[in-house]
């Protein structure tokens, strides 16, 4: 049993009769009698690439979208200089802000403080046949706000970075919970062959408030190890100790990889262990990817035109690179891509803040949208352009404190009814008032478009059946097409 | 890891049963239903949520936990559980109901039962409906049926005989010393170590072995592993910035506790109460760094009392992980769901860390001085030497009488002299930069508001002069300035460029006046490398900027102290009445270098004007002026602090003081748990919600359910009391618990699956007898670990082979009923110690500050406040275990994250253990693996003098502990042949490849020869055999 070939048959008939038998060790032991039941995973589970085929089986709805572009503004982009145009701050501004709409109310760094009204710091104007007021350094999202649904009443619990963004990535506070992504690629498995499910890719601003991002963001939590985010990194490898060593080429590292798959199933015929056919199929997936992830980010193969749409330079770290290997992964079937683009944490200089994240972000959602569309891909996309919080209408100096009482995040493609705007604050941009809508029902509404219900995707954790939702969440049904 | 899958095919739900295998893998005996095993799982799961311990949220008046509810009327007025009848059971019509109004569990939870489920129900049911308290709240106890050495097997056994499964025979000598070595110290057994164990042939050989080993240093680092990932040790504080904290002493504190085999309950008291226990030592006091291990931040903009809350939840959580195995933390914001929780329960509970100092936002404190040994004694002389120091400094010194008479008569001199100047106060002040000039008690100036780039200060003065021959300039410290003054830049500095006068009169200029000379009690030479002048003299500000205008007096670093400048008028200045004399002081330095705080004074003596400028007078001396017997010691004390005949005591005491200060700065510091005079306020949070401050004032208390708080008859319960009620006989969970994680380690999995939840929605253990027989064994023993790692791994069923034919296989697929041993990947650390030691790099010093393994550059490129790069470790600090690598919480070294361990953020009972591509990646291309390699390839080049085949066995020896087989050597020979080739034709590459890591690479090899043994070492490297535990 010398060459590939003849132990990749061995390889695949042993999967087979072990599936069969449902024995594996540990989780995997469910897993193999789950894909006994589930005839699909076991036929979407390459044997050579140990494939996971998801643990919904069958959808728990039609799929309205396949995949996730997850755009992560971090910091806490303001929603007044923004997407939520609210005269009345304008009118009000350099006047105190009335203690109606803050009392009670959870306050970051302008806690004690006298709290002054701050009208917006640019203009807004109409786009589109919706006629959608949002701010006109925005134009060239504008051009596409026919694709686009707003939700100007989103809310969430914590108001420190950190935190927050774990609510917004996890639905929980509390360290230890799977991301969305991970609940997304345990929940349906992934398309690709040979990229991991989950991505993330991060990009800072010009700004200077890069605000820190701690893995957990994209950790898997409770769940297994092979859900987490894998980040695609800008500079060295991309993927951490994707090169080989100096010196070897990637034929003798095919040598190495060979040998010691040859050796492990040598030695599996002696102890007959099923973790060796996974550990062997997990050497050829790594294999795989020193190939897949260089190709990925090659982005030499595009032609200039889509370069000028994205406005990027191959190479140059920025979001609107991201935004174009976002595509890219999304092409070649990964479930869930993440970008993290930082900087928006405006608590002095919103005014010229705003102006650089614009020039930063602008062209890139909007090509991104566009080249999604143009390769029919945006119709089963979802792109959703959200921060972790919002920003006070009341001034802190010439910026805006953290806020999380009501703030703006918008949605594009898979199933979302384009050209609308869903829910308000109040008219000084304070509270949600108008279909409050919090991180579960997000996440709800996020998942009931990929095919799945929240209630029903559930994994045992500290003795309950925990959810993404956690105990909450409702499906936004006004917002799907 | 327990996975659910929402969705059973019935046809699969009977195949499986009908083989003896439940879905959740349990094998069952025949004979009656146990209600623990069977049932109560099934009411916790399906039921509990609504007819369970949550008060709030019981529906219909049942509650199906408690006996006495589920057996009596309920609000409908009938009995779910009516013993013996099922058809008279209310609970068994409804499970049965295909209507979906009554049917339960109602359709909407999507918790349907299975057919097998309710077939069991109904049995127990017909059975009696028997009631059995929770497994876990009973106090174990020790089965009668066995005892001594064998007890172990005799329970394993006795299960298996029930279940007609046979106990596998033992391992090889070699697997069972690999698998010893690896369980006990988590390193692998040399092959001299191997040899010997084969050879050995006394009937104890294997007694031996295990006491060797758990003898060894390295034991307490095995053992410290999981209990750093259960009670989240980390370096860094968590949240946001995630900053370091001085806290890898307590790390040594556990292994150095597992090494003595400290008695668990000693090690549970110091932990969470060290510091109350009485004249605590400091390995208690930094056991007590327990409650310190937490998440913390230093966000700006937390919230004090949302943090407060966080902590206090966050602590919580940790005594239910560690020692009561509960999932307390859903108690935060309602009565638990499953369990006898309550909240108030848990914020009773939160209430015992109410006293542990801590800022609730912001950076730690630096924690106490943690000096080892050697360090211990070097400071105990430092500090005799500095008391000594004090105590010559402090002594009377009455030889010393005549100096000080003659001192205080000096004084006296200065003091009179003094009195021939005289305060000039201006009559008019402005600033041109927007400075306010304000005017102090004592007369002097005080700069204050904005402080502009460039000042110039004009002052009027009005008085009626004659003959005035100087006039001087007293700079003066104030505590509203930087660094206390005289000046206003941030250093305390300033640097008064030009000084210039004239007379006014009506409002016109009539004459100018001119200056003579100048001079200092003290002129700046530090940062004067491009002054003209050489140093900031106060010439420079009287020499009408012939040299440039920028350079001037300043007195950096002598700040925060009185300094004087005198001018000398070019010829006696007199003023007549309604003249006024215009003062100009510029300031013209930038970056805000502004007089802050100052005096004028003059004089109309000329000599005065000419002797040497003094400084001030002290003005503690001043106020002892004249002397008399009464103020004799005070002037003594001043002569000490100040008089030259008595620098060399001053210095000495100074010199021992800083020497003993620098030495603490290099003395290991831990913060620890340090009690606060006012413990803070818990109260109730409804919902967990710390906006709301209206909920009950709780005080310290134990859990309701497990023990009756008594009256309190001598004040609140402390730490000390929650410490001693953990390892209390009465308390049936802290054996059981730490038993069972003990047990995980030496078998795979614990006797009940989910280590960190014993409650109802927990997995009953699979063979309770013997887990409660372990747990009256840890106590009765005196918690005495090492004991019971002993028997554990003396046992028969320890000792069994992990091969297991494919029947038992199949029927027992989790090995949760011990026919055999288990076989898993090594943990992270052990990966890499295994690596390292096969190498011969492994440097096996234990304990000590963290470490830095390579690691790939900006992998922390998304940290912030501060931005930090990582700095390998160099030299032997390189090849430190894995257990001491730098435990960074929001990004931990992505070669430990590849192979599961946690970023201990949450207590973390259990790792996952995945094999995923990343694992590959690692071994294949992280440095630490690749220079591994290369070690490994000199080793076998330089210690196996054979030829090719032998040395690949000699290595193979090395990884594995065994000799390849002819296939597995004409595998690893056929690469070797194939590299050797390549590189000998591409040098270029070998050179490159050779040179990987820190430590140098060997010159005596020929380059390409290295570079292909190289390949078989990370061939060998990679074995999934190499990283296994079987």
């Amino acid at each position: 049993m010398n060459s590939t070939t003849e132990w990749r048959q061995y390889l695949a008939q042993r999967q087979t009769r072990r599936a069969f038998l449902g024995r594996t060790s540990q989780g995997v032991g469910a897993l193999a009698l789950a894909s006994l039941l589930q005839p699909r995973l076991l036929s979407a589970a390459s044997p050579t690439t140990d494939r996971w085929g998801g643990a919904v089986h069958p959808l728990h709805f039609p799929a309205k979208a396949k995949r996730v572009i997850w755009m992560t503004m971090a910091g806490g982009p303001s929603h007044l200089e923004t997407w939520d145009y609210k005269p009345k701050l304008q009118a009000m501004h350099g006047q105190p802000m009335p203690d109606s709409f803050t009392k009670g109310k959870q306050i970051a760094q302008l806690q004690g403080q006298k709290l002054t009204c701050f009208g917006p710091q640019h203009p807004f104007q109409r786009f589109g046949a919706s006629g959608v007021e949002i701010c006109s350094l925005f134009p060239q999202i504008g051009s596409v706000a026919d694709e686009i649904c707003w939700v100007r009443s989103m809310t969430t619990e914590a108001i420190n970075h950190d935190p927050a963004h774990m609510f917004m990535n996890t639905g929980s506070q509390i360290a230890g919970r799977p991301s969305m992504g991970s609940w997304a690629v345990y929940g349906l498995g992934s398309d690709a062959e040979s990229l991991p499910g989950f991505v993330v890719l991060t990009s800072l601003g010009r700004g200077g408030q890069n605000q820190p991002i701690a893995a957990r963001q994209w950790a898997s939590g409770f769940l297994p190890s092979r859900f987490q985010g894998v980040h695609l990194r800008g500079k060295g490898d991309p993927v951490l100790y994707l090169g080989t060593p100096p010196g070897v080429t990637r034929n003798q590292q095919w040598d190495v990889v060979q040998a010691v798959n040859q050796l492990n199933n040598q030695h599996d015929a002696v102890v007959d262990d099923p973790e060796i056919a996974t550990r062997i199929a997990q050497y050829e997936m790594a294999f795989q990817m020193q190939a897949s992830v260089p190709d990925l980010m090659d982005l030499s193969p595009e032609p200039a035109s889509i370069l000028s749409l994205y406005g990027c330079k191959p190479g140059d770290g920025s979001f609107a690179s991201n935004a174009l290997l976002a595509r890219r992964l999304a092409e070649r079937g990964v479930r869930f891509i993440q970008l993290y683009h930082k900087d928006w944490d405006h608590h002095g200089g919103v005014k010229e803040g705003i102006e650089l994240k614009a020039q930063e972000v602008d062209r890139a959602c909007m090509a991104l949208i566009t080249d999604l569309k143009q390769r029919g891909m945006l119709k089963d996309t979802l792109l959703v352009w959200a921060g972790e919080f919002g920003r006070t209408p009341m001034s802190q100096g010439d910026g805006r404190d953290h806020h999380n009482a009501g703030f703006t995040i918008w949605m594009a493609g898979g199933g979302i009814r384009p050209g609308t705007v869903y829910g308000a604050t109040d008219e000084l941009g304070y509270s949600a008032v108008e279909n409050p809508t919090d991180v579960h029902d997000l996440h709800a509404t996020m998942l009931k478009l990929l095919g799945i219900d929240h209630l029903q995707m559930t994994v045992k954790f500290q003795g309950i059946d925990a959810r993404l939702t956690g105990i909450a969440g409702n499906v936004l049904k006004d917002l799907l097409a | 890891m327990k996975l659910t899958f929402p969705t059973l095919a019935p046809t699969v739900a009977l195949l499986t049963w009908a083989s003896g295998l439940l879905p959740s893998g349990t094998l069952v005996a025949a004979g009656k239903v146990d209600f623990n095993a069977e049932i109560r799982p099934i009411l916790s799961d399906h039921c509990f949520a609504c007819h369970g311990p949550d008060a709030k949220k019981v529906k219909g008046g049942l509650r199906l936990d408690l006996h006495e509810s589920a057996t009596h009327e309920a609000k409908s007025g009938k009995i779910a559980v009516v013993g013996g009848q099922p058809e008279q059971s209310e609970l068994v019509r409804r499970i049965l109901s295909s209507d979906p109004e009554t049917q339960m569990p109602p359709p909407e939870t999507h918790k349907p039962l299975s057919a097998r489920e309710q077939d069991v129900l109904q049995r127990w049911i017909r059975d009696g409906g028997e009631y059995k308290g929770h497994w876990a709240y009973a106090v174990p106890v020790r089965p009668a049926e066995v005892s001594g050495p064998r007890a172990i097997d005799g329970l394993v056994r006795a299960r298996l005989t029930e279940l007609q499964l046979q106990p596998a025979p033992s391992a090889d000598r070699r697997t069972l010393i690999r698998r010893l070595s690896f369980d006990l110290t988590g390193l692998p057994p040399t092959p001299a170590e191997i040899n010997d164990f084969e050879q050995d042939e006394a009937p104890d050989a294997y007694e031996r072995l295990v006491e060797r080993l758990i003898g060894s240093p390295h034991y307490g680092e095995r053992m410290a592993i999981s209990w750093l990932d259960v009670v989240r040790f980390a370096d860094t504080i968590g949240y946001h910035s995630d900053n370091p904290r001085n806290i890898w002493p307590y790390r040594d504190y556990v292994i150095r506790s597992f090494n003595r085999n400290k008695p668990f309950d000693q090690f549970t008291r110091e932990q969470l109460a060290g510091d109350l226990l009485p004249q605590p030592t400091l390995e208690q006091r930094v056991g007590s760094a327990f409650n310190r291990l937490l998440l913390t931040t230093e966000e700006g903009g937390a919230q004090a009392k949302d943090y407060e809350a966080r902590y206090l939840t966050d602590r919580v959580r940790a005594i239910g992980a560690v020692w009561l195995g509960q999932t307390i933390g859903c108690a935060q914001c309602h009565d638990h769901k499953f369990d006898p929780i309550t909240s108030r329960d848990f914020y009773s509970m939160g209430a015992f860390f109410a006293d542990v100092q801590e800022a609730i936002i912001g950076r730690r404190e630096d924690g106490i001085l943690v000096p080892d040994a050697s360090q211990a004694s070097a400071l105990e002389r430092l500090q005799a030497r500095t008391r000594a120091a004090h105590l010559d400094y402090d002594a009377p010194h009455l030889e010393l009488e005549a100096q000080l008479d003659h001192w205080v008569g000096q004084q006296q001199v200065a003091a009179d002299q003094e009195r021939r100047w005289s305060v000039l106060v201006p009559a008019a002040m402005s600033s041109s930069g927007g400075s306010t000039l304000k005017l102090r008690a004592d007369q002097a100036i005080l700069a204050g508001g904005t402080n502009p780039e460039n000042d110039l200060y004009r002052l009027e003065v009005t008085n009626r002069l004659s003959g005035v021959p100087a006039i001087r300039l007293e700079v003066l410290p104030d505590d509203s300035l930087p660094d206390h003054g005289p000046g206003r830049a941030g250093n305390g500095n300033f640097v008064l460029t030009e000084w210039v006068a004239h007379v006014e009169s009506g409002g016109h200029p009539v004459r100018e006046v001119r200056f003579k000379s100048a001079q200092a009690t003290f002129e700046q030479t530090v940062a004067a490398g491009d002054n003209v002048y050489g140093r900031w003299t106060a010439n420079a500000a009287i020499d009408r900027d012939v040299l440039g205008p920028k350079w001037g007096w300043a007195v950096l670093p002598e700040v925060g102290r009185s300094q004087r400048m005198v001018v000398e008028f070019s010829e006696p200045l007199n003023l007549a009445q309604s003249e006024v004399l215009v003062l100009q002081l510029r300031q013209q330095h930038g970056s805000g270098h502004n007089l802050g705080c100052f005096r004028l004074t003059m004089t109309t003596d000329t000599a005065a004007a000419r002797e040497q400028v003094s400084p001030a007078l002290p003005s503690e001396i001043v106020g002892l002026l004249p002397a008399s017997d009464a103020t004799r010691e005070k002037l003594r004390d001043q002569f000490k602090q100040r008089a030259p005949e008595f620098a060399g005591w001053r210095e000495r005491r100074q010199a021992a003081s800083k020497a003993q200060a620098d030495f603490e700065s290099q003395v290991p510091r831990c913060i620890v748990t340090e009690r606060a005079s006012e413990p803070r306020v818990v109260r109730i949070l409804p919902r967990g919600n710390f906006l709301v401050e209206t909920g009950e004032r709780v005080q310290p208390a134990l859990p309701a359910f497990l023990v009756k708080n008594a009256a309190g008859n001598s004040g609140p319960l402390t730490r000390l009391d929650l410490a001693n009620w953990l390892v209390s006989r009465d308390n049936p969970l802290t054996a059981r618990v730490v038993m069972n994680r003990l047990w995980k380690q030496f078998f795979g999995t614990g006797l009940s699956k989910v280590l960190d939840d014993l409650g109802s929605q927990g997995d009953p253990p699979r063979n309770q007898a013997l887990l409660d027989w372990l747990a009256v064994e840890f106590i009765e023993s005196g918690w005495d670990v090492k004991h019971m790692v002993r028997w554990i791994v003396t046992s028969d069923t320890y000792r069994q082979s992990s091969v297991a034919p494919a029947e038992l296989l199949s029927r027992d697929p989790d090995n949760r009923e011990l026919a055999r041993q288990g076989r898993w990947r090594l943990d992270a650390e052990l990966v890499r110690d295994n690596a390292l030691s096969v190498a011969g790099l492994l440097t096996p010093e234990v304990g000590g500050p963290s470490v830095r393994p390579y690691q790939p550059d900006g992998y922390w490129e998304n940290l912030n406040f501060p931005q930090r790069s990582w700095e390998a470790s160099s030299g032997g600090a390189q090849y430190r275990r894995g257990l001491y690598t730098w435990w960074q919480r929001s990004f931990l070294h992505p070669s430990l994250v590849a192979f599961d361990a946690p970023a201990r953020e949450e207590c973390t009972a259990e790792r996952n253990r995945s094999n995923i591509p990343q694992q590959a990646l690692v071994l294949l291309n992280d440095p630490t693996y690749v220079e591994a390699a290369r070690a490994f390839a000199v080793r076998m080049l330089r210690e196996c003098s054979g030829d090719e085949d032998d040395r690949i066995r000699w290595g193979w020896n090395q990884a594995l502990g065994r000799s390849p087989t002819d296939r597995e050597l004409a595998t690893v020979r056929q690469l070797l042949d194939k590299h050797l080739g390549e590189f000998k034709a591409d040098r270029a590459s070998a050179e490159r490849y050779v040179r990987v890591g820190g430590s140098p690479s060997p010159i005596d090899f020929d380059a390409a020869e290295l570079a292909a043994w190289m390949d078989v070492a990370r061939t060998l490297l990679n074995l999934h055999e190499t990283i296994t535990r079987s």
